[in-house]
């Protein structure tokens, strides 16, 4: 048997106590508290709020738009990444530190400067009415609301792997003949892919729960543009307590199941990149 | 203006081979390409607030942020972020200590409860108590019988900030100490000094600036938060409205130039958190290399 490597550095007991106690009072209580609420709802009434044509079609918009916004972000942001990597231009450094705004910048004030830019009278809302689209106060204004809030993910975890890639798997390939284009889909797609899916679920994951930007785009019509955070908060402040719950609920087992998702891709991503 | 070019291998080889470069026309539609993109969802609504708020001038942007409402909702956000930093700093420091210092089982559960937070929707962040400490909560009947007010009031904003935000530090500590490892702290412990020695001594030094940018990225959202205390607050103007919860009121009330004038405060805030995110970056790699 290996001699046990001796861990003189004290403290265990310290800080794994506060951390236990902190994260039991603050974080692992409330939830005990959800999960007792929910228990004390009758099935029927779970089913039925759950089931309410006005819940599920804020399910559909919440999950709907936020896979959309993902995959906006999948798109562009790996054509940011890559920018950002390969090329020299201008203004690169600042449009680098820039992607992160959206995880800096208090999601109510994205939210009212969204809406007046794409609105009818706005800078961008403006040409795209032109063109006869309205974006806010419809569908369409929730996806740009939600692609904002995912935008620095697929970026940041895409960035690094492009980074790190070895340019002479590259060489190789176009020595032996292979176009850019080949290159790009036969060499660097496979080797970004675990990364940007992973990428492209963290932007979905903090899409469906997202409130404050939304609110303020999507004009909040029951049925066509009311996500489902905003619903919790319509039951609560009509003394539904039950409702909210029922509906939280749903978003909560949703959330566990994408962190699980998460927490797999990223150990898919990081076996990929070891390979 | 610098070329758009081809970027080598590392920085130092003179250029890459000519096969493996685009062609400039794709490059710079590329480029174009990125930068359309996040002009539509990231420079246009930056700029927009500013141009917003000041879009009656200087006077009435002073004015919107001192009358008395808004002062009152600088200072409670003052307050609670000043209560909630501190406290989530101690947190992220502890459990960085636990995971990175030690093993034991159940390390990649409590990482994962540690990330809880950060996948859970703001909304529901703020309902879980609610679901506490509301009228109709667990505690809820207890507390009335007492007299003690935590929804609509400061401890329940404060809670569902914690709760936020109490990710942040720690997730920015456990990679960078992990990759540090401690055989420093082992060593100064050996030299014979004690638990508090060592951490101020060696582990702060070393972890400082991670630190840094973990406790300035907690304070930003501890300041912006807005689903979960919107949920937690009764919005009382002047008493339990934060300046996100402000922006939102003077918003809704058609007083634009007001509410971009509030929201301004903080699109400074999260610009300079950008800021200090890339000078600790800036000083980083020039010390690494």
């Amino acid at each position: 048997m290996a001699l046990r490597r001796h861990r003189p550095v004290p403290g265990f007991s310290l800080t794994m106590g506060f951390t236990l106690t902190y994260l039991s009072l603050i974080v692992l209580l409330p939830l005990a508290g959800m999960v007792v609420k929910t228990a004390g709802l009758s099935w029927g009434e779970f089913a039925r709020t759950i089931t309410d044509p006005r819940v599920i079609a804020s399910y559909r918009l919440s999950f709907g738009a936020s896979f959309v916004g993902a995959l906006v972000n999948a798109v562009f942001g790996l054509l940011v990444a890559w920018v950002l990597v390969r090329y020299r231009f201008p203004g690169r450094k600042l449009v680098d530190v820039l992607v992160d705004l959206p995880f800096a910048l208090p999601t109510a004030v994205a939210g009212i400067s969204l809406t007046t830019i794409y609105s009818e009278n706005g800078w961008i809302g403006r040409w795209l009415q032109l063109a006869g689209i309205r974006a806010a106060f419809t569908p369409l204004g929730v996806v740009i609301a939600l692609t904002f809030v995912g935008l620095p993910f697929v970026v940041r975890t895409v960035q690094p792997v492009l980074e790190d890639l070895d340019l002479e798997v590259e060489e190789a390939a176009s020595s032996l003949g292979a176009g850019r284009w080949q290159v790009f889909r036969r060499i660097l797609l496979p080797a970004v892919l675990p990364s940007l899916v992973t990428g492209s679920t963290l932007a979905f994951a903090r899409a469906v729960g997202e409130y404050g930007s939304v609110v303020f785009i999507s004009g909040n019509m029951p049925m066509r543009t009311e996500i489902a955070p905003l619903l919790i908060i319509t039951k609560l402040e009509q003394y539904d307590t039950a409702g909210a719950t029922a509906i939280a609920v749903v978003m909560l087992a949703a959330s566990f199941v994408l962190l699980l998702a998460i927490n797999g891709l990223q150990q898919w991503s990081r076996r990929s990149t070891w390979a | 203006m610098e070329p758009a070019e081809h970027v080598g291998v590392k920085a130092g080889r003179p250029s890459a081979p000519r096969a493996l470069s685009e062609h400039p026309a794709v490059r710079w539609t590329l480029i174009g390409a990125a930068l359309a993109f996040l002009s539509l969802f990231l420079f246009v609504p930056l700029a927009a607030v500013f141009v917003n708020a000041f879009q009656k001038g200087a006077a009435a942007y002073v004015q919107s942020i001192s009358e008395p409402d808004a002062r009152a909702a600088i200072r409670l956000t003052q307050l609670i972020a000043g209560i909630t930093v501190p406290l989530n700093m101690v947190f992220g420091l502890a459990a960085a200590w636990a995971i990175t210092t030690f093993e034991f089982a159940g390390k990649n559960m409590l990482v994962t409860l540690i990330d809880l937070p950060f996948s859970v929707s703001p909304v529901v962040s703020g309902l879980i108590y609610v679901l506490l400490f509301g009228l109709q909560g667990l505690l809820g009947p207890w507390l009335k019988e007492h007299d003690v007010k935590i929804i609509f009031a400061l401890p329940g904003m404060l809670l569902a900030t914690i709760f936020v935000t109490c990710p942040f530090v720690a997730r920015e500590l456990i990679p960078l100490m992990q990759a540090q490892g401690s055989e420093e702290e082992e060593a100064a412990v050996t030299l014979g000094a004690n638990g508090w020695q060592t951490f101020r001594r060696v582990s702060l030094p070393k972890i400082r600036w991670g630190l840094l940018y973990g406790v300035v990225l907690c304070n930003a959202r501890a300041m912006g938060e807005f689903g979960a205390v919107s949920v937690v607050s009764g919005h009382i103007r002047g008493l339990t409205t934060t300046i996100p919860l402000y922006v939102e009121i003077l918003y809704n009330e058609y007083q634009f130039a007001a509410s971009f004038a509030v929201a301004s405060l903080l699109t400074f805030l999260a610009v300079a958190t950008l800021v200090v995110k890339s000078l600790i970056e800036w000083r980083t790699e020039s010390s690494a290399s």
